[in-house]
């Protein structure tokens, strides 16, 4: 099985947007979102099975046991996080708390203990045909790198027999990044042509090349900045990155992604530019790519 | 000589499984002896950091060598440092590479992905 | 006057708004806290550039004292530590700066040093006094960052703040929002933008704080996010077309209200409404 994996540098580039239609278009059997900090393509994938549900536990947080303290108040003074507030009685702040275990051994008389925490949810879609797998953070839980892997992790656990596995990945270039670079055959960078996107783009581009991934690059609503356009397509000639194509702004794009549809569901300007791009980022993928 | 296999389960015949820091259970199996010994990987829960721990845990083991896919930078360092010698595997069976390893036919691992942190991830 | 811009996702327009309300407030503070991917200071192109270091304290090991206990080894919950062949190694990016370790080593073998994160830079274009908070590359937490960007600038009654926040809902988002006297959620027109909407919006309810919403590059037809603020209550501050021009200067890292006047009636209407709604909350809750 390849793995295909879509990013960008920040978001809002039309990374999901991109992703589904490339998940229409290859009729993928197994597919993932691994931007868990805000998914967004179970919006438009139709799913006709409940999912399977998971709770992901991140750091475990500390509890306080008001019946037991009794009010000393060097958990309060040792937290590095200000996680320790009092107002009657010790409260912690879950939200700021990183489970780091200080208040816990400071307490002389064991007030304060680590509990496990559910930091999100994992959700995977599965029948005979296909496979998707999802996650949503809870709200004050970002980032998460662990949460990536395991949503990975759920695609190879349901047997689906499949060449292609298309993944939606992070934004940015910080850890869930990283994770969801990892083990993919191949990496399309869906780039915007602002000067913040270019930038972003370069970051990008520098992650991936740590782990060696194969990385092409392609150019979302390319004419609202002709100019940036050029710039981003002569900095791939530059880096050696291999150039899938340009897509249009198109207003009809925002009417199917809110009527639930992929772009190349129906007839427009960039699903048929985001067509061109598919087949040459699968030709690269699947005949260039050899083994 | 101890061999450290990270494995999805308790048996030779396992396969090798592809995270280190995040897997199972380690096989231990000493050559001289020719007994396995499983381990309960504690690094698997956690949010950060597992790598180290997991490395540290194959140290106090005292395992001589480590058949792995892949290895992040950090538990490279702790083992470097507890002077394991690190082979990649290259089939799936714990079993095939520790035979592939004893005929001389493993390559030293010796690219290092960078890490995961997992600092936010609370 | 703090007033914090966020958004579910990023490339929603909450750089555009906090920048361009900046710019057209008179004298005023722009604080950049997406620390990972800031792009406030590639519009206000500031001067007079002041930079200042932000670290964190980590532990270091006095090999002498080390009496390999592992005292240190076992308390660490980040794993960031680890001892072998009589030594102890600290990796440092693992490290949450928790002080643990130091406390407990009951040789006192353990001290702190510092670690430089990231950096705080201030400059200025025009009247607009330019905060950026930068994260190193492979740095994992921006919050300590955040925290000197916020304690530096101090709420002053007569100056507007204008805070553009990272992405998300994060707790960097948490801690960037605080002491915010307003929050400004910006969304997209989709069913994409409203899905990310109603996660920030959970966020500013959670914190209980004064709130409005910008619709952005609003089109012809059916806005899913303009139904979702009317289902829930949530007031409108402006909708602000899709528009080529705008997307072209903004994509030129051009400030719109610096260089077209249909941009600066857009911006200082909705810094008007804003103040009005601040206005409303403060002597509503007084």
């Amino acid at each position: 099985m390849k793995q295909l994996l879509i990013l960008s540098g920040k978001g809002g580039t039309g990374k999901t947007t991109i992703a589904s239609a490339f998940i229409n278009l290859s009729k993928a059997k197994a597919y993932a979102d691994c931007d868990v900090d805000a998914p967004n393509l179970h919006l438009i994938t139709e799913q006709s099975s409940e999912p399977r549900k998971t709770d992901y536990y991140g750091l475990p947080k500390a509890e306080i046991n008001p019946e037991l303290c009794i009010e000393c108040d060097r958990c309060r003074q040792n937290c590095r996080f200000d996680s320790i507030s009092v107002d009657k009685i010790y409260k912690v702040d879950p939200f700021a708390c990183e489970g780091c275990g200080v208040c816990e051994a400071v307490c002389p008389v064991d007030a304060v203990s680590l509990k496990p925490a559910v930091a999100g949810e994992l959700m995977l879609y599965a029948n005979e045909r296909e496979v998707f797998s999802t996650a949503q953070l809870k709200m004050g839980s970002g980032n998460s790198g662990k949460l990536v892997t395991e949503v990975k992790k759920e695609i190879k656990t349901a047997m689906v027999d499949t060449e292609l596995a298309i993944i939606d990945g992070s934004p940015g270039i910080g850890c869930p990044v990283i994770a969801s670079l990892s083990g993919v055959d191949m990496v399309l960078v869906v780039a915007e042509p602002s000067i913040s996107g270019i930038s972003d783009l370069e970051r990008i581009i520098k992650t991936a090349a740590i782990f060696g991934t194969r990385t092409a690059v392609c150019i979302n609503k390319f004419d609202t900045n002709v100019g940036n356009t050029e710039k981003i397509e002569s900095f791939c000639k530059k880096q050696g990155l291999a150039f899938m194509g340009r897509i249009p702004f198109d207003s009809d794009a925002v009417k199917a992604i809110n009527n639930g549809q992929t772009i190349v569901d129906i007839d427009c300007a960039s699903g048929a530019a985001v067509k061109a791009v598919y087949n040459k980022t699968m030709k690269l993928l699947f005949e260039e790519g050899g083994g | 000589m101890k061999i450290a296999i990270p494995v999805d389960e308790k048996s030779l015949q396992s396969n090798v499984c592809v995270s280190f820091g995040r897997t199972p259970y380690f096989l231990i199996y000493d050559i001289d002896t020719k007994k396995s010994v499983f381990l309960d990987n504690s690094a698997a829960a956690s949010t950060g950091g597992a790598g180290i721990k997991a490395a540290q845990t194959i140290a106090d083991n005292k395992a001589n060598i480590l058949l792995t896919p892949r290895l992040g930078e950090n538990a490279a360092d702790v083992l470097k440092a507890a002077e394991i010698k690190i082979y990649k595997t290259t089939t799936a069976s714990a079993k095939d590479n520790i035979d592939a390893f004893i005929a001389g036919k493993l390559p030293l691992l010796n690219e290092f992905h960078a890490g995961f942190h997992g600092h936010r991830g609370n | 006057m703090r007033i914090a811009v966020l958004s579910g996702k990023g490339g929603t327009g909450k750089t555009l708004v906090s920048v361009n309300l900046a710019a057209v407030t008179k004298t005023s503070t722009y604080i950049d806290c997406d620390v990972e991917e800031p792009n406030g200071y590639l519009f206000f192109k500031p001067e007079n550039i002041q930079e200042e270091e932000v670290s964190i304290r980590i532990p270091k090991v006095d090999e002498k004292l080390c009496s390999g206990c592992r005292k240190c080894v076992d308390f660490c919950k980040f794993n960031a530590l680890a001892y072998i062949k009589d030594k102890l190694i600290v990796f440092e990016e693992v490290c949450h700066s928790c002080g643990g370790c130091i406390m407990f080593c009951p040789e006192k073998a353990l001290t702190e040093k510092e670690k430089v994160i990231g950096k705080v830079q201030k400059g200025t274009s025009n009247q607009v006094t330019v905060y950026t908070g930068i994260l190193n590359t492979g740095e994992a937490s921006g919050i300590p960052i955040i925290k000197k960007l916020l304690a530096r600038n101090k709420p002053e009654s007569d100056k507007q703040t204008f805070i553009d926040c990272p992405p998300g809902s994060a707790c960097i988002v948490m801690e960037s929002i605080k002491d915010a006297d307003y929050c400004i959620l910006v969304a997209e027109p989709t069913i994409f933008g409203v899905h990310n909407l109603a996660m920030v919006y959970e966020l500013v309810k959670v914190f209980n704080k004064p709130f409005g919403a910008v619709l952005n590059k609003c089109l012809e037809g059916e806005n899913p996010a303009e139904k979702f603020c009317l289902e829930k209550n949530i007031k409108i501050l402006v909708r602000i077309p899709f528009d080529n021009e705008l997307g072209i200067l903004n994509s030129n890292a051009e400030i719109a209200v610096r260089k077209n006047e249909k941009y600066r009636t857009i911006f200082s209407s909705l810094l008007e409404t804003v103040k009005k709604e601040v206005h409303h909350e403060t002597t509503s809750n007084s």
